[in-house]
């Protein structure tokens, strides 16, 4: 007397993005904390001393925060117009910034007024940012110059009026106190030296630049302009390294990982991607509410802070070790490893005689019911919301062993309206999914056949038939194209690739020719 | 060619057990069914075939124990015999002739000295009438029995023995063919007829299936194909009679009996299903699900403990007290056909095929028993007649037995499903553990799987598959996640200009891949993967391929549809010589050079034996049998044969098996081994009515040799002894002297004789005692073989005293395994 095998489930090759370290790394932070600001959150800078306070920029407001206050430590507020790009000095005593009004101002972080205004700019002033000998101030602005300040004296050292258009980001060397970097409207990004009066390098971005970024070595500098992130090379005259085009809307801002390794680019597409900075390829992303403007990593990773433009903070903290091993441990209570192993290492002596427990055998609630025969229920089990959405494989696991007792028609004869309109929706959700397809196609067939009188009957169910209807009308379509692509593609390849690569394709190329051949069938019936 | 008298074809193994209704002893401890030409008696609690009952020239039809002597069973035969055994020493006693083929027979305890038989009514074979009789056999000391007494009891009754049973205690016969019961009352001679219709209301089919009678009612239980059983009451009336349905079936009952007190009804059909129906409370009912296949007999034991059931996979299983399977008499499964070749298990060396649906079957050629089956379709079986089941189609070993590849098909209208698993084989649990599975490796059928031969351990293996798609895959083992084990996947796929590959072959190194494209064959590297060279011989698509073995291996045979043999050298790329045959089947033995193949003529199939080096047959047999041969194998033997005669040596290493057409396992033996299994049957004659278990035959052999050396010990008292008791027993007892005089010489000759010394006591002493320790392991063995020496040299200086032999016995008995590990290292 054989057991009964239960129904044998598909392992399915895993789509959608593996888990790799990197994904743990990024997940591992809480849920995020939003802080409503008074605009558009155009810039965060972190202070580089701790407690690493960071610098929000928002309107006509600069908000100082603390690393885990949601209120702000700090506010200035005496700007005349939209404040921009509030940075911190290497010291983390003065924070400096741009207006509308083309003042730049310069505050003591413990003070309330501006220390110094710096006036000189024709129109607003974007740019703002301390050289590394923190006695110097270099600003960027709409008038496309860009001038360097005495801060003691508050006086303009020099002008460069080599950009043609808005300059909109810059950034300092960290190493070198007389070099920096601007970034403009005009396609270009200039390197400047302050011991000569010109640009000593210029790249051509190819598109408005939106941010600049240096790499801690220098070596490297990043942009970001339109839809691309480009990687230049300094130390071979600015030559282009990698071109990255992972978004799909201008990016905004860029920033490094704490030790380089991972590059993040926020973009008005709402995405913040991270990237490889070895093989530049993004390994994950996140998703926010609203387009980007602003974007800041605090030292080691510890949070991710992301100003938007429906004016919104968004700050992520990461989990303490304590935290993230905790959330997995509630999830449920296991009993200890003792309690398994209890007598099961108990070895018996010579003469015992073993009286043999027997194992109950545990079945799956559909497989209890397929057991039984009741080949309607076992359906609805399988058809029960949870496994429906969670695991369709078993679902279609079900179906398939139905088809195979050749009693899928008795299971799917005789339902109410509810019950329909559950199978329905379940066919809707995963017919054109490739891995079921086949599978599922039969029921939908009969389906029509078994309720094909009553259609006209019930809106529910019209409406539901409709939308399979357009389901895979939309599908067809879909694999028409994706077969004529295929015949271009294989035009291309044939002459220049080796016979297996061909095959290869036109495997795939049968594939599609049979999948759109069952679609076909079903259009048919519809 | 010279035929050669030396090498026959035998029938090897295998045989149907399932044939006809097994018989249970009277104690319950032997079952006895009729298996071929044989009657097998295996015991019921250990599953082994203690006896054969060998005498019948025919099948053997019918198996029913003597009622007069429980220890005696009657079997009838297609050569139209009847013959009485002893069933528990395997003697035949009495041989009845009666000169027709008996289709079944039947007796009963009030008829004694009569049995009655099933034979045809006109003399001949074809008839389909068939009449029963009544025999009365004469008491006589002969042999051989003429029994001429036939009385015809009922005619016009079913061959089938299912559908004639005898009534509470032998009063009447019930009888059914086709829509029609008869129950015939031997006392009155006369007989009741009641006919069914046809069909009844919903269309089903009323036919009778089998019938069975109440030990104590007078109840006949009738099944039906429609799944019906019908109890008939009250049949002593023409006019008056009732009858009861019992439904639960859905399609033909399948086989119905009684429990000896009566109390329940065993029925079982198609479901595989064991039904027990509470006689007279008709809506309890118990079940046995899931017996395995098809139910065609139950019987229950003469004591109601044992029930037996026999499927239609060739099985029979006992059942305990209703309720627990308590043993499986498992012969070798035959379907219709054979899907996966004859294979051997490079390991078990025992032959594997599929058998039962979604499994595949491996059967030890030696010792004629099934050992396991693997499971490879791992899926519910559905007992449904017009169901579409998955198939285990094909099936291959790589060389040292770790891999096992096997492809299984359903085939629903016009999809095909195919499935390609491989499986490894697990040292823990000495059995194949699933390790991938490929869905869909083909879009079409796949036409052949063969692993490349490894020449080392450290190369990989490849498997190749060949399909109707046009394509033929390599895969190849690959360790493709971190986290789970190696798993295998798809290294190359091959075609040649849309053509479709029907064969594939590895060369005896591994080195090349020759792959049949219809009329082409085309050799690839199978390092690279590259074409290297192609070879055809229009007309005629290529059906076989086979490289040559060993210094052959230059060589590449191949047959085709033209009727052609064809050899390669593949040195030189061209046609080394060809003959025209209309081959059936080719292959290659793997230990040696030669080639076999079967080549089918006017409607017999002959076997030519050759090298490839030279187109001349080394072995030629002519008619091996009807039909044509289209699954062989060659199986290594596990002892090489020393055989010099030229025409026998290529069955020197490997024994070349083969299904005839209908299905029966087939061998070539010469003379030499005949002989030699002749004689070790003679020493196997087991005189217990135990099973002769594994374990008992090792302790056997065990006891034996240690009692060896004990005559050159002890005197000669102990076999005069024996003689004088050989001489007791065997002697007549009407010519024996009195007892009072038997006594005192019986007793004078168990004494031990005065010469004998006091060691040999003392090493009777020692051996009892080593005798007591039963679960001896093998190192205690090491130390008993150092004994001899010891008790050699004790009797060398007889001077010990007590004390000091107390201290040589106490030290022979230390374990001295520890030193056995020092010495081999």
């Amino acid at each position: 007397m054989a057991s009964f095998k239960p129904t044998k489930i598909h392992v399915y090759p895993k789509l959608g993005e593996k888990v790799t370290q990197d994904t743990l790394y990024w997940k591992n932070y809480k849920a995020p904390i939003q802080i409503k600001q008074f605009g558009a959150v155009s810039n965060v800078a972190f202070s580089p001393v701790a407690p690493y306070n960071f610098a929000v920029t928002a309107f006509t407001r600069i908000h100082i925060y603390g690393p885990f206050s949601q209120e702000p430590i700090k506010s200035f507020t005496r700007f005349k117009d939209t404040a921009y790009s509030g940075r911190f000095r290497s010291d983390g005593q003065l924070l400096v910034a741009g207006c509308e009004d083309s003042v730049v101002r310069l505050f003591d972080v413990g003070g309330k007024t501006a220390l110094r205004m710096f006036k000189g700019h024709t129109k607003a002033v974007h740019l703002t940012d301390f050289t590394s000998d923190r006695y110097q101030i270099v600003t960027g602005s709409d008038d496309y110059s860009c001038r360097l300040w005495d801060i003691p004296n508050a006086t303009e050292l020099n002008t460069y009026r080599e950009h043609t258009d808005y300059i909109r980001c810059g950034v300092t060397s960290k190493l070198n106190r007389d070099l920096f970097i601007t970034g403009s409207y005009d396609h270009t990004v200039k390197l400047f030296d302050v011991r000569t009066d010109k640009s000593v390098m210029t790249m051509d971005h190819e598109q408005p630049v939106e941010s600049l970024l240096l790499y801690p070595s220098e070596g490297l500098l990043v942009s970001a302009g339109g839809r691309f992130v480009k990687v230049w090379d300094l130390l071979k005259q600015g030559q282009p390294l990698v071109s990255l085009r992972n978004h799909h809307k201008t990016v905004t801002c860029l920033c490094l990982s704490k030790n380089g390794e991972r590059l993040l680019s926020a973009s008005l597409d709402r995405h913040v991607k991270v990237y490889n900075t070895t093989n530049y390829k993004v390994v994950h992303n996140f998703d926010y509410p609203a387009s980007i403007l602003s974007l800041a990593l605090a030292p080691y990773d510890e949070s991710i802070v992301v100003g938007m433009t429906n004016s919104v903070l968004s700050i992520k903290h990461k989990k303490s070790p304590s935290e993230s091993k905790d959330s997995t441990s509630q999830q449920r209570r296991r009993p200890s490893y003792r309690m398994f192993v209890k007598g099961k290492n108990y070895i018996p002596k010579q003469d015992d005689f073993l009286v043999g427990k027997q194992v109950k055998e545990h079945l799956a609630k559909h497989d209890k019911q397929l057991k039984k025969f009741n080949v309607s229920k076992a359906l609805d089990t399988a058809l029960e919301s949870w496994t429906r959405r969670r695991k369709p494989e078993v679902t279609v696991a079900v179906i398939k062993e139905l088809n195979r007792r050749g009693t899928l028609k008795n299971a799917l004869a005789g339902r109410d309206e509810q019950e329909l309109s559950r199978i329905l929706n379940f066919l809707i959700g995963n017919l054109v999914d490739a891995r079921f397809t086949l599978v599922l196609v039969t029921p939908a067939e009969m389906i029509l056949d078994i309720y094909r009188s009553i259609i006209g009957q019930s809106p529910v169910i019209d409406r539901q038939l409709l939308r399979l209807h357009e389901l895979l009308e939309r599908e067809l379509d879909y694999q028409r194209e994706l077969l004529e692509v295929l015949g271009m593609l294989d035009t291309l390849f044939a002459s220049s690739l080796p016979r297996n690569a061909v095959e290869l394709s036109l495997k795939n190329l049968c594939c599609c020719a049979r999948m759109e051949n069952n679609t076909f069938c079903l259009l048919e019936v519809l | 060619m010279v035929e050669h008298a030396d090498i026959r074809v035998v029938h090897r193994g295998g045989s149907k057990i399932n044939f006809r209704a097994p018989v249970i002893s009277d104690d319950s401890r032997l079952l006895l069914c009729a298996s071929g030409e044989c009657v097998k008696v295996y015991s019921t609690s250990t599953e082994e075939c203690v006896h054969h009952l060998r005498a019948h020239t025919d099948v053997v039809t019918g198996v029913v124990l003597r009622p007069s002597n429980h220890l005696q069973v009657y079997s009838c035969s297609m050569d139209g015999t009847i013959r009485l055994w002893d069933f528990t020493d395997a003697i035949l006693i009495k041989t009845y002739v009666i000169g027709q083929p008996i289709y079944s027979i039947y007796a009963s305890a009030q008829h004694n000295g009569v049995l009655f038989i099933t034979i045809p009514m006109l003399n001949d074979k074809t008839s389909e009438m068939f009449h029963l009789v009544a025999v009365h056999l004469q008491q006589s000391t002969e042999q051989l029995v003429e029994a001429r007494e036939l009385s015809v009891v009922i005619s016009h009754v079913s061959s089938n023995p299912a559908a004639i049973a005898f009534g509470r205690a032998g009063e009447y016969l019930a009888s059914t063919k086709g829509l029609q019961l008869e129950v015939f009352f031997l006392k009155k001679q006369k007989s009741n007829r009641f006919s069914l219709k046809e069909e009844n209301k919903k269309g089903r089919k009323n036919t009778f299936s089998c019938v069975t009678c109440h030990p104590t009612d007078d109840c006949i239980a009738t099944g039906h194909e429609d799944g019906q059983i019908r109890l008939w009451r009250n049949f002593s009336h023409k006019k008056e009679y009732t009858y009861s349905t019992l439904h639960w079936h859905h399609t033909t009952v399948g086989s119905l009996c009684f429990t000896p007190e009566g109390t329940n009804l065993l029925s079982g059909g198609v479901e595989s299903v064991l039904v027990q129906w509470r006689y007279n409370q008709d809506t309890q009912r118990d079940f046995l699900p899931r017996l395995g296949a098809a139910i065609t007999h139950v019987t229950v034991s003469p004591d109601g403990t044992l029930f037996t059931t026999t499927h239609s996979d060739n099985k029979i299983t006992i059942i305990r007290s209703g309720a627990k399977v308590s043993a499986v008499i498992q012969g070798l499964v035959k379907g219709e056909s054979i899907e996966t070749d004859l294979l051997i298990d490079p390991r078990s060396k025992a032959l594997v095929m599929n058998g039962k649906p979604g499994h595949l079957q491996f059967y030890s050629l030696q010792r004629d028993k099934l050992m396991y089956n693997l499971d490879i379709v791992q899926q519910e079986y559905i007992y449904q007649s017009d169901l579409q089941q998955f198939e285990v189609v094909k099936a291959a070993f790589n060389s040292s037995g770790n891999w096992l590849a096997t492809v299984e098909r359903e085939q629903k209208d016009a999809e095909l499903e195919l499935n390609l698993k491989l499986w490894a084989f697990d040292d823990q649990t000495q059995s194949f553990v699933l390790n991938t599975t490929i869905s869909a490796p083909h879009e079409n059928r796949i036409t052949a799987l063969c692993f490349s031969p490894a020449t080392d351990s450290q190369t990989t293996t490849v498997l190749v598959s060949s399909s109707k798609d046009g394509h033929f895959k390599a895969w190849q083992l690959a360790a493709h996640t971190e986290d789970e084990g190696p798993c295998w996947s798809c290294d190359f796929v091959g075609a040649y200009h849309g053509l479709v590959p029907s064969c594939c072959c590895f060369s005896a190194d591994g080195s090349l891949l020759a792959v049949s494209f219809q009329e082409v064959v085309t050799v690839w590297s199978s390092a690279s993967w590259e074409l290297l060279t192609t070879l055809s011989q229009p007309p005629g698509d290529i059906r076989d391929l086979c490289f040559g073995q060993l210094s052959c291996s230059k060589y590449l045979l191949g047959t085709s549809t033209s009727n052609l043999l064809l050899c390669w050298n593949l040195l030189t790329c061209s046609l080394e010589w060809s003959t025209s045959m209309d081959i059936s089947l080719l292959l290659a033995d793997p230990l040696s050079e030669n080639m076999a193949a079967f080549c089918s003529q006017s409607g017999y199939t002959h076997l030519f034996v050759f090298k490839p080096s030279e187109p001349r047959p080394i072995f030629s047999q002519k008619a091996v049998c009807s039909g044509k041969v289209m699954r062989a194998v060659f199986a290594p033997r596990e002892e090489m044969l020393e055989s010099c005669e030229e025409s026998s040596q290529w069955l020197n290493r490997c024994q070349l098996y083969f299904l005839s057409q209908h299905m029966d396992l087939m061998t070539f033996t010469t003379k030499a081994e005949e002989d030699k299994l002749m004689d070790s049957s003679k020493q196997l004659v087991i005189d217990d009515t135990v099973a002769m278990t594994p374990f008992h035959l090792l302790l056997g052999k065990r006891r034996k040799e240690r009692e060896e050396p004990q005559p050159a010990v002890s005197s000669p008292s102990a076999q005069r002894s024996s003689s004088s008791i050989r001489e007791l027993l065997q002697t007549p007892a009407h010519v024996l002297p009195s007892t009072s005089y038997l006594c005192s010489m019986f007793v004078r000759s168990l004494l031990i004789s005065v010469t004998d010394n006091r060691e040999e006591n003392n090493e009777a002493e020692g051996e009892m005692d080593s005798e007591k320790e039963e679960e001896d392991s093998e190192e205690e063995m090491d130390t008993r073989d150092t004994r001899p020496e010891q008790v050699s040299a004790e009797s060398v200086s007889p001077a010990l005293t007590k004390a000091q032999l107390r201290e040589l016995r106490r030290l022979k008995k230390q374990d001295h395994s520890w030193l056995q590990g020092l010495l081999d290292p």
